[in-house]
């Protein structure tokens, strides 16, 4: 399963702040081993939120708020994406990242959806493609 | 903490740690039985201590030092043995000084040869291809015997005894726990990928039912394949299979529908394939080219496999590529199924005619007599051709090959669109 592991902002992340060499360096060895034990999918660091945007909608209404965003606890300066057995698992690994911040900060797990959370919630386009199985061997995945 | 959470933190942490702890036993004992012995007792002091001590700031570090100490125990337990068996017993001081000095060693991070050690001797040609991978999946990858057996859909004492036996087999051998170096290097990292292939499969093919576990497996040989592909960054087939893996596992959302039936690759639904796995994969596969001048059968597979990946519609499909890929494998893997594949590919790219004619080469193959695939392949590149009282004998013949009754009943059914 995988999860979606998000650092969250602080003043400093939001303030443009850039972590020190230390954390970089710790941040580097703590990244080399999450692939090397083959957890690591992807994972970015986000610039602040002055540099974004929001959308917001409302029914058929949308309005485009510019960043920066006050509820700074909030909003989330880097992630990444792990393949990890359990929710157990994915904290293990977040106990030994090395605080990714001066001082207080916070790192929130979520799992990510996968195709069988969805059960039946399938479109009728998705259940007609599913009905049209043809016998043709022409799309055979390579497997000899 | 209450106590299941922290027996779900335990096993999170035997996952995390283990095939370090075992590989660096294995180094100081020479026997992965006895290392893995050694690594459950540590295992069973936690489960007896977390609960009430709360998991320790570094696991990793207690579970290691637990089991050195379980390890010197194990010596002196030999010693002692071997004394009363008036066995030679002078070196045994030295022997086990030096023991010491390895479980020390075997804490910095020279962790890296260890695993790959690990990874070699699980996979050991001389276990029979079912031992290995149930003996890899348990060092290696962390699952219980359990899990390994519903896994393979296999009861529990079978893989619990074949695992016993793979490590009872590896001992009275004395395989040595090494890297194999020059040409044996070659054979035995074929039969770890062969070993890791077949996890992704037996995960991958079974398709049926609510078998949540089974997904689970494509996850846990992804996983080796990852690890693996650190370990030997300049092995080219290794990064081949991660690619070819990688890429196959973002296809499972769309392979399926919900009764569990395949969905054929050109009648699959491109927007639920996962781009992050295709992403991964085309990389694994850049790594794999540079790796090596001429590519292997897995980095040919992945390349094939890229071709789809790559075509944002069925339409798109580089068909003349695929071709010429498929003409690489079917030279250096030979097999039938290759050259059936390698047909259709050819019939895509230059026309029915060419792809009949491929097949009905392989017409005599005994392999292919009750494959349901070769009448039904005909069938399709002879309706194309609008010989369609031939097409129509191919997929009545297919139709009573298959086992898949949903795939029978479309069959009949395109042997009947034939006579209309």
């Amino acid at each position: 399963m995988r999860f979606m592991v998000m650092v969250k902002a602080t003043k400093d992340s939001e303030a443009g702040v850039m972590p020190s060499q230390k954390l970089l360096e710790d941040m580097g060895k703590y990244n080399e081993e999450l692939v090397k034990a083959g957890v690591m999918l992807a994972g970015e660091g986000l610039q602040p939120s002055s540099k974004g945007a929001r959308v917001r909608f409302s029914g058929n209404k949308r309005t485009v708020i510019d960043g920066p965003f006050t509820e700074t606890k909030e909003l989330v300066a880097g992630f990444w994406l792990w393949q990890v057995k359990s929710l157990a698992e994915a904290i293990e690994w977040v106990k030994r990242c090395p605080n990714p911040m001066p001082g207080e900060s916070e790192i929130e797990i979520r799992q990510v959806f996968e195709a069988e959370d969805f059960g039946h919630a399938l479109t009728p386009e998705l259940r007609a493609q599913d009905e049209r199985i043809r016998a043709q061997t022409s799309a055979q995945e390579p497997r000899p | 903490m209450a106590a299941t959470d922290t027996h779900s933190a335990i096993d999170a942490v035997w996952r995390i740690e283990s095939p370090r702890l075992i590989a660096g036993l294995t180094r100081m004992v020479r026997d992965v039985g006895v290392a893995e012995e050694l690594a459950q007792d540590a295992l069973v002091a936690a489960l007896e201590q977390w609960p009430e001590s709360g998991v320790p700031d570094n696991p990793g570090a207690w579970l290691m030092a637990t089991a050195k100490h379980r390890a010197i125990d194990h010596f002196r337990r030999n010693r002692m043995l071997d004394r009363k068996h008036a066995d030679i017993g002078r070196d045994l001081d030295a022997r086990q000084r030096t023991a010491v000095a390895d479980i020390d060693e075997a804490l910095d991070d020279n962790m890296g040869d260890d695993l790959l050690r690990l990874i070699f001797i699980s996979c050991h040609p001389i276990l029979p291809t079912e031992a290995r991978a149930a003996l890899t999946l348990r060092l290696l990858g962390g699952l219980t015997t359990t899990e390994i057996a519903r896994a393979f859909l296999v009861p529990e004492p079978t893989i619990a005894q074949r695992i016993v036996r793979a490590k009872r087999t590896l001992s009275a051998a004395q395989v040595p726990f090494e890297v194999p170096r020059g040409d044996a290097m070659a054979a035995r990292l074929a039969s770890v990928l062969e070993v890791i292939y077949l996890v992704f499969n037996e995960g991958y093919a079974a398709t049926a039912g609510e078998d949540w576990m089974r997904p689970a497996l494509c996850e846990d040989a992804l996983r080796l394949g990852r690890v693996l592909a650190e370990l030997t960054p300049a092995e080219a087939e290794v990064h081949g299979l991660v690619a070819l893996m990688e890429i196959q596992a973002s296809r499972a959302r769309a392979r399926i529908n919900r009764s569990g039936e395949p969905i054929l690759l050109l009648d699959q639904n491109r927007a639920l394939w996962d781009r992050l796995l295709i992403r991964r994969g085309l990389a694994a596969l850049e790594r794999a080219q540079k790796a090596a001048a001429t590519p292997g059968p897995y980095t040919l597979q992945a390349a094939i496999a890229a071709c789809h990946a790559r075509a944002r519609t069925a339409e798109e499909t580089d068909w003349p590529r695929i071709a010429a890929l498929y003409d690489d494998l079917a030279r250096l893997a030979p097999s039938p199924v290759v050259e059936l594949n390698r047909a259709v590919a050819h019939g895509m790219a230059f026309g029915p005619a060419i792809g009949l004619e491929l097949v009905d080469k392989l017409l005599s193959e005994p392999a292919l007599e009750n494959y349901h695939l070769l009448p039904s392949v005909r069938g399709d590149l002879l309706v194309k051709l609008n010989r369609l009282a031939e097409a129509q004998l191919e997929f009545e013949r297919a139709a009573s090959l298959t086992r898949n009754e949903r795939e029978r009943i479309l069959l009949c059914e395109r042997a009947r669109a034939c006579s209309v």
